[in-house]
């Protein structure tokens, strides 16, 4: 359907000044996105290449985990690449998580006045960035063995 | 309440009324996934090791494998609702967003049903030797 041009629309991210508050809300849905997208894609290779055996479960580590001692450079980069992938996906989840509970928390009407607004965005971020340091040198430490 | 503006009715673009319960059910499901993604997250650091017997014999339990294919569909319809707004913001060609709408509901309902597909081949017929 033709839409009026003219028409007034609501304004999109270059139009406001950046701030906690307004980062908070446009990497909920990043990180909403992301977690969707890639996150899950994830979660249903690792659940179907447990339910696959373990050959499966083997090729599935062989790329998301490590290669093992003989593994050739592009298997280096293809661990390297879903490390990272690994390490975005859990600051997303942590960070959605975090900010998710902030959106429930506003939903009973609480926490409007600028000050507190200002303080929750902040605290969504360090609680965010907290629980993703500790949970990677937790994997790190147990199961990657450095 | 009338049904929109006078506008709106002629061309039959009032209210759906679907609204509000499309926010309650985001609302619902955030909830949902709230306790089942914590529980996965604390359930995956309490495992040993992730060796091929730990992980298979973990997720073969009822008390693992059910709340697995509950976090799946929660997910997934969590998912569902999240992008449908975010398409709906982005995407303003009508074919375009019913495009893009329809391949939403591929990708939710065909992840949703392999995910919980996997889970139960696996508990109901055991770890393939
Ligand atoms: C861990 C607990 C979670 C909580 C508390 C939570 C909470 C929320 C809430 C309250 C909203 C609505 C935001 C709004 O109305 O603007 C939302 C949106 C969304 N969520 Fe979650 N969520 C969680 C987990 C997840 C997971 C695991 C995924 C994906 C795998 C996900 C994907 C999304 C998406 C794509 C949106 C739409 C974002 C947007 O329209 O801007 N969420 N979430």
């Amino acid at each position: 359907m033709a839409q009026n041009p003219n028409r007034p629309i609501s304004p999109h991210l270059q139009i406001y000044r950046w701030g906690p508050h307004m980062a908070v809300s446009i990497f909920h849905r990043a990180t909403g996105f992301v977690m969707a997208t890639a996150g899950m894609l994830t979660l249903l290779w690792w659940l179907a290449s447990i339910a696959g055996g373990p050959e499966s479960y083997a090729t599935f580590q062989s790329y998301v985990v490590s290669g093992g001692e003989e593994a050739t450079g592009m298997q280096v980069a293809i661990n390297w690449f879903f490390r990272l992938l690994a390490l975005g996906v859990t600051y997303s989840f942590f960070q959605h998580m975090f900010s998710g509970i902030r959106h429930l928390l506003m939903d009973l009407g609480a926490g409007y006045e600028l000050k507190t607004v200002r303080t929750w965005s902040i605290a969504v971020y360090i609680a965010a960035l907290t629980a993703t340091a500790l949970v990677a040198m937790l994997v790190a430490a147990r199961f990657m063995g450095a | 309440m009338g049904n929109g503006t006078k506008l709106g009715r002629v061309r039959g673009l009032g209210s759906a009324k679907h609204g509000g319960k499309h926010w309650l059910d985001q609302r619902l499901t955030a909830v949902g996934n709230l306790l089942l993604t914590t529980w996965l997250v604390l359930s995956l650091l309490w495992l040993p090791n992730f060796d091929y017997e730990t992980v298979a014999a973990w997720l073969a339990q009822p008390s693992v494998a059910v709340p697995m294919i509950l976090m799946l569909a929660n997910i997934f319809w969590h998912v569902r609702l999240g992008l449908q707004v975010l398409i709906e913001d982005y995407v303003h060609d009508e074919g375009n967003k019913f495009a893009t709408l329809t391949l939403l509901n591929f990708y939710v309902i065909g992840g949703a049903a392999f995910g919980i597909f996997m889970v139960a081949k696996h508990a109901f017929t055991g770890a393939p030797a």
